[in-house]
């Protein structure tokens, strides 16, 4: 075979079975977004070379982020562990920007306008910097990351970017970050962190679901008992007493003032309505201290949990065989919200039901899996965290937006990945997804 | 280093396998094992427009259409798209302020929500639809919708016919399984009321796909889940168009009311009730107009006389009251009784009319002389039957055969809320004379001359012609003979109406004795002085005593004598004699359904007849006096219950008499072969009943009766 060693490089060691999932979920993506644009009186073939509608541009921007792809896999491998801090640099530079520069999209100041009618999200840009510069700095021969200090830092990288995110007021970006703890978690933070955060996870849950006062007497009278039940061997030693105490010192804060005060003076009342809408409660806006500022406008027209309900039942009405092609009367009334982006989800829920939603989500699975086994193949530390940042910023991604379209979750504005319509993301998960493949084409080599 | 921390990786797959499986439960849940959401999105999506079919004709025996679809037309509008109209020009055709406007459009959001079509102005006149047709761009949201009503080309029978009107509330609770909806138009008393599921037809569903804003955008799936209306099936009756209208005409300035039967079927031939009213009138937009007045009317002109109204047969009733005799075996035809002037078997004498000796030597004598003490004699012989040991089980016999004429019970005839009038319960007496071991026949002897709490309505006085006509069977009373296409639930729907009812085992040889009876009641009787051109016919006059005022004219009878084809019974309210008003109207009712027209004497006599003015001078009165009060229309009624809400007026009107006065008070039948000036012999009367209360009063103070007098 006659190659030169350039085209060799290409092809050899580049993950087959990822690039084929990649581009079936680009194509599902672009299936999707043509069933909620599609409109039986208008001429689709047309429309679609003209490039007027979501689907034809996705395919535009699909093809743009091939060739993308294709440039990533022809870059050096050492670029990456090279330009990781500047890229990073520049990606927080580009945020604050936008709060100079931005363009209010839904809300969100978090766009900058560049040429051809485009906009770019420095946020979602950051995810890829974000990862790279945490990969470097894990990788570098003098961090320890078994040290607390370290990880205080990896911290840090990772809080940035989602802290600017807040103050865009895209907390859907912003919680995206926290997906980088698989990548720490892998690569030493102790497993406590993840039973803390879990327990964490679950109390505030509860705070939502139980009276914050019964809750707190429950978390006060199970820690007596627990001191009571235990009083011999605290007597030996007196430290455990304090930790039981302060443990149930933080539980008891937490339900009884944390909670309440983010949800009344930190989220937005639309926020705070939104979560407890998933737990079936309804969530009192003039407690909110943000909206009492707008406590004079009038109010929207549609019920908060309205994406959420016409979501579930786009999606329940789709049985277990769906309701065919183009045939979902919730996507072609266009009764759900953002079914482009955030709730595309419905449309293939609608159209191909249950085995439509399985096949889908196996296939999702399937594709983390494959990641998660490219990250382990991996030599070098960079290319293995990496690997877990991608996995991470992919799963999540997964995982709220599914779940939120199904009623697990509240609704945050984050896309499905490689099937929502959108260039931004697109690109971005398709920039993660290449250099991960580039990155695992010289997984034999050590890049630092 | 790679190594270390690797099982790290395997806890992660696991996380993520959990997190998977728990959204793959959910889909499980919301896809496979809920179905609330496909209704959810069919609910959402799915707008349903309801295509209304012709509701079904009802013609006569001949074949003419009692009633008629004719094409109305609607302004609707749709709330959510009714922005931007010009309503000042809007009010201005339709003549309405703005303030009425803003009220209207409330009206039609709170009935059909927003998004859906609501009537605006409903039954727009010719005028009116051309001006807003020509105008209709510049009401956006607005939209003429065509319907259909009835029109009455005869303006005949308006109580059988009845009328349609837009649902209410109660009724949609009331048929809630029936898919009605807020707006659509049902059957709400009468026939229309009665056949509604066969006249309505089957409406069809187009189905058309909704967005999110409420367009619609287009046809759902093609329209393959559309159905067809299917236009409502005719009704073929037995009525006589002429015959109905005449009878209307005859009762005109009266009240009361005439049934025409087809004694061989069981068919109504004509139905009528005075004060009655042109069934256009509560058809369309004349409806709103005419109903408030029509319900407060003192005389009452929607309420059904024919079926509702409860008349003491008196007279008419004689020949059932021997009919019981003879099938019991307790008198032959050759029975006969003593009578000179009185009944003095029980006490008190009662009157008689004759005291002619004979009179009563036999059935057929008795009957045409209408003898009461005979009749009150085989009464007392029936109730004290020593076949059924006490007073009280020989009444619970007689009862039985009341009640198998048809008297005191539902016929069943094809009509809403037929009354059944009363055979009085044993529990009435019981309540009145105390333990039924003290019973005797007397108490309730003039039962037997159809006084006491007897009471029929025309109907059921009709019926017990066709009874004695057909020699001891009849069929049950009904309008619809056929419907268009019967299907097996239409037939059976007409079943009960197409089997014999039998009642008696007497022989017709018996039958033929009332008959003859009868008969010689129109040849030398109480009737004599009435003809039927072309036929002999059998009649029966009554002259019924009422709590209310004057007596009511009863005539009943059926013809030809010899193959009875038609039975009639005729009442007028507060008239007198039954052979003086009643009689010649039933006779010309039957001149025209038998010859199918009236001689020239006939008609000249008809003519005479509906002029003639017998209204109480109550009703008299209240009609100059409410001239001047114009009547503000009631507005809040329930369609559904108004047939009950006379029901129970006319029971309340009934029962507060005390019993004893009642009684006593219908202690005679009057002098009815004395033709002429009625009014003295009122008098007479009065003063007789009169002296007789003041008589038993001290008297007839049976135990723990005292309270009543």
């Amino acid at each position: 075979m006659a190659t030169t060693p350039n085209q060799n490089s290409f092809s050899k060691g580049t993950d087959l079975a990822v690039i084929i999932l990649y581009f079936a979920m680009i194509a599902i993506g672009i299936l999707c977004i043509f069933m909620v644009e599609y409109n039986p009186s208008g001429n689709w073939s047309s429309s679609l070379i003209a490039g007027k509608n979501s689907y034809s541009k996705q395919i535009y921007f699909a093809i743009f982020c091939s060739f993308i792809g294709i440039f990533i896999l022809l870059l050096d491998s050492k670029v990456f562990t090279a330009l990781a801090n500047i890229l990073y640099g520049a990606g927080i530079l580009l945020m604050l920007a936008t709060f100079v520069i931005g363009k209010n999209i839904n809300g969100s100041n978090s766009w900058i306008p560049i040429a051809g009618g485009f906009n770019l999200q420095p946020a979602e840009l950051c995810k890829i910097f974000t990862a790279l510069v945490l990969a470097k700095f894990i990788s570098k021969p003098e961090t320890d990351f078994t040290k607390l200090k370290s990880q205080l830092i990896a911290v840090g990288m990772i809080a940035l970017p989602a802290i600017l995110s807040i103050m865009q007021h895209e907390l859907g970006l912003a919680l995206v970050y926290s997906a980088f703890i698989f990548a720490m978690y892998r690569e030493g933070l102790p497993p406590l962190i993840l039973v803390v955060a879990l327990s964490f996870a679950i109390l505030v849950i509860a705070t939502l679901l139980v009276e914050p006062t019964v809750l707190a007497m429950i978390i006060t009278a199970v820690s007596v008992l627990f001191i009571l039940s235990m009083i011999k061997r605290f007597k030996r030693n007196k430290i455990k007493i304090l930790v039981v105490f302060s443990i149930w010192s933080i539980c008891f804060g937490t339900v009884k003032y944390a909670v309440p005060y983010m949800f009344n003076n930190v989220f937005e009342c639309y926020q705070s309505t939104r979560i407890y809408s998933m737990v079936g409660k309804e969530y009192d806006c003039s407690q909110n201290v943000k909206s009492a500022a707008t406590a004079g406008k009038k109010k929207g027209k549609k019920p908060d949990d309205y994406n959420v309900k016409q979501s579930k039942i786009a999606i329940g009405s789709g049985g277990f065989w769906g309701r065919g092609f183009l045939k979902g009367t919730q996507t072609r009334g266009k009764y759900v919200p953002e079914q482009n982006t955030d709730f595309i989800f419905t449309s293939l829920g609608e159209a191909f039901g249950f085995v439509g939603t399985f096949t889908f989500v196996c296939l999702y699975l399937f594709f983390l899996f494959r990641l998660i086994r490219i990250a382990e193949r991996q030599r070098s530390t960079f290319s293995r965290v990496y690997a877990y940042s991608v996995v991470g910023v992919f799963f999540f991604h997964i995982a709220v937006n599914i779940s939120m379209t199904i009623g697990l979750f509240p609704v945050v504005g984050i896309p499905l990945p490689l099937i929502s319509y959108g260039g931004s993301s697109l690109l971005t998960f398709t920039v993660l997804v290449f250099i991960l493949l580039r990155l695992d084409a010289d997984r034999q080599m050590v890049i630092r | 280093m790679a190594l270390y921390n690797s099982n790290r990786g395997g806890i992660i797959q696991m996380i993520i396998g959990i997190v998977i499986t728990i959204i793959i439960g959910q889909l499980i849940s919301l896809q496979i094992f809920s179905n609330k959401y496909k209704l959810a999105a069919d609910n959402n999506a799915i707008f349903r427009r309801i295509i209304y079919p012709d509701r079904g004709i009802i013609y006569d025996r001949k074949k003419r259409a009692l009633l008629e679809n004719t094409i109305s037309y609607d302004l609707v509008v749709i709330p959510n798209e009714a922005r931007g109209v010009d309503t000042a020009a809007l009010c201005g055709i339709l003549k309405i302020d703005k303030e009425e406007y803003n009220k209207r459009m409330v009206e039609v959001i709170v009935k059909n929500t927003r998004v859906k079509v609501g009537v605006f102005e409903p039954f727009l006149s010719p005028e009116l639809y051309a001006q807003l047709t020509e105008n209709l761009y510049r009401f956006p949201g607005f939209s003429l919708s065509e319907r259909s009503i009835r029109n009455y080309p005869y303006n005949t029978a308006a109580h059988v016919l009845g009328y349609v009107a837009e649902v209410d509330v109660n009724f949609l609770q009331k048929h809630d399984t029936d898919g009605y909806e807020m707006g659509d138009y049902a059957g709400m008393t009468g026939l229309e009321k009665q056949y509604e599921n066969v006249l309505m037809g089957q409406r069809g569903v187009k189905r058309f796909l909704r967005d999110n804003k409420g367009k619609i955008q287009g046809a759902f799936e093609k329209g393959q889940f559309d159905t067809l209306a299917v236009a409502g099936k005719n009704l073929y009756t037995s009525m006589d168009v002429e015959v109905q209208q005449l009878a209307e005409k005859l009762l005109q300035n009266k009240i009361g009311s005439a049934v025409v039967l087809n004694s061989k079927t069981g068919g109504v031939i004509a139905m009528a009730s005075s004060p009655g009213y042109n069934p256009n009138l509560l058809a369309g937009n004349q409806r709103r107009k005419t109903i408030g007045s029509l319900l407060t009317d003192t005389a009452r002109p929607i309420y059904n006389r024919a079926i509702k109204g409860q008349y003491p047969p008196g007279s008419t009733f004689k020949p059932l009251g021997a009919l019981i005799a003879l099938d019991e075996g307790l008198i032959t035809p050759s029975y006969g009784f003593n009578c000179f002037g009185s009944y003095n078997n029980c006490g008190d004498p009662r009157k008689c009319t004759h005291a002619g000796a004979g009179h009563a030597a036999n059935l057929q004598v008795a009957l045409a002389n209408s003898c009461n003490s005979y009749f009150l004699q085989v009464f007392r012989m029936a109730i004290d039957n020593p076949k059924y040991g006490n007073a009280k089980n020989g009444y619970l016999k007689w009862k039985e055969y009341m009640n198998s004429f048809g008297l005191g019970r539902k016929l069943g005839i094809d009509l809403p809320s037929e009354n059944k009038a009363n055979i009085p319960d044993t529990a009435a007496y019981n309540k009145d004379f105390g333990n039924p071991t003290t019973w005797n026949s007397c108490y309730m002897l003039t039962l037997g001359i159809g006084q006491d709490r007897m009471t029929a309505t025309p109907l059921q006085l009709a019926n017990s012609m066709a009874l004695i006509a057909n020699d001891g069977y009849y069929y049950t009373p009904h309008f619809v003979d056929s419907i268009e296409e019967e299907d097996r639930e239409d037939k059976i729907e007409l079943a009960k109406f197409r089997t014999k009812q039998g009642v008696t085992n007497i022989s017709s040889d018996i039958f033929k004795v009332i008959k003859e009876g009868m008969h010689d009641v129109t040849v030398y009787g109480t009737a004599a002085s009435v003809k039927l051109p072309g036929h002999e016919y059998c009649a029966k006059t009554g002259t019924a005593q009422n709590p209310h005022g004057e007596n009511h004219s009863i005539f009943v009878c059926f013809a030809p004598k010899d193959n009875p084809r038609v039975a009639v019974a005729v009442v007028v309210e507060n008239a007198g004699y039954g052979a003086t008003w009643a009689g010649p109207i039933s006779t010309l009712l039957m001149e025209k359904y038998l010859n199918d027209t009236l001689t020239a004497e006939s008609e000249k006599k008809a003519e005479d007849l509906a002029k003639v003015d017998l209204m109480p001078q109550s009703i008299k009165d209240w009609y100059v006096k409410n001239k001047t009060i114009r009547l503000s229309p009631i507005e809040e009624y329930k369609n559904d219950e108004l047939g009950e809400v006379w029901d129970m007026e006319m029971v309340s009107d009934y029962k507060p008499k005390p019993k004893v006065i009642d009684t006593i008070k219908k202690g005679i039948d009057t002098a009815e072969n004395k033709s002429g000036d009625r009014k003295p012999v009122t008098n007479t009367i009065k003063k007789d009943s009169a002296a007789l209360i003041q008589k038993k009063k001290k008297k007839i103070t049976r135990p723990k009766n005292g309270n009543n007098t």
